[in-house]
């Protein structure tokens, strides 16, 4: 299990260092996707895997849709298909897909050693997190609520369309 | 072998974060900064995952969660920023928010 630990440190190493150097966001998003599901096989063999599922569903899934989502929406109005066909040329598959084609074969590899041996270190299941969570933290859990609240107010408050003064708009022509 | 992986873990959360800050000092463009910025967070959670599996303690994936709370949060109030920084200049270059002016 050591090795698949080494070999999902690579994959995420390999890929965050695509991300940094990417010139397309999407093909940056590709990257960093393929870097956070390696780091959630690592949380897997690490003995947590509550949170790599946590860290597919939310960072890999959510945020990175969100990402998505708003690279999409800057270049709406533009000759949107076109556009996309330079952000996704064939070739740009590669690379993400050998990446997640090595994590594939890891996964399995780890699925196929049997029950006891997926974790190099003791598993710490999501019974223990939880009782951990809504016990001495809850005080973080109600914390995290309002931070969520008051995040998404400012978010809508922000994404609201508010009309500029002429002048900035000539200016910046 | 369990304090060998925690090495190594402990290495790679901190070459990560080395990652993201480049990023976040190199690139101009704001979508880079703000995804640079999640891989410093996730390499901040990837340290407390593996210093909650070196005492095997379920601590450091409580304090993951919150750092998952965080960074979504961080990101609606960074995508919003964003989107108004592009209405506003047309282009999505940092260097354009210095014109702001209260």
């Amino acid at each position: 299990m050591t090795l698949v630990f080494y070999v999902a440190s690579a994959i995420a190493l390999l890929s965050t260092i695509m991300v940094v150097t990417r010139y397309n966001a999407v093909h940056a998003l590709l990257y960093l996707v393929v870097s956070l599901i390696s780091i959630a096989l690592i949380f897997f063999v690490l003995g947590a895997p509550f949170i790599a599922l946590l860290e597919v569903i939310i960072y890999a899934g959510a945020i990175m849709v969100l990402f998505l989502f708003v690279i999409m929406m800057l270049n709406l109005g533009e000759i949107a298909v076109q556009k996309e066909k330079e952000w996704l040329p064939k070739q740009m598959w590669i690379g993400p897909g050998i990446l997640s084609g090595i994590l594939f074969v890891l996964i399995v590899y780890t699925l196929l050693q049997g029950e006891q041996q997926w974790a190099i270190v003791e598993m710490i299941g999501p019974a223990e997190v939880g009782a951990e969570l809504f016990g001495p933290y809850i005080i973080g859990i109600q914390l995290a609520g309002l931070m969520l609240l008051a995040g998404l107010i400012v978010a809508t408050l922000l994404s609201k369309r508010v009309k500029f003064k002429e002048k900035t708009e000539k200016e910046n022509k | 072998m369990t304090s060998v992986a925690m090495e190594y873990g402990l290495l790679l959360a901190a070459l990560l974060f080395a990652l993201g800050l480049v990023g976040i000092m190199l690139r101009r463009n704001l979508i880079f900064v703000l995804l640079s910025l999640e891989i410093m967070l996730n390499a901040a959670g990837l340290a407390f995952i593996v210093a909650g599996a070196r005492w095997a303690s379920a601590d450091g994936q409580v304090m993951f969660m919150f750092i998952l709370a965080v960074a979504a949060a961080e990101v609606a109030v960074g995508l919003a920023l964003i989107l108004q920084h592009y209405r506003r200049y047309n282009t999505l270059d940092a260097d354009y928010a210095s014109k702001m002016r209260g």
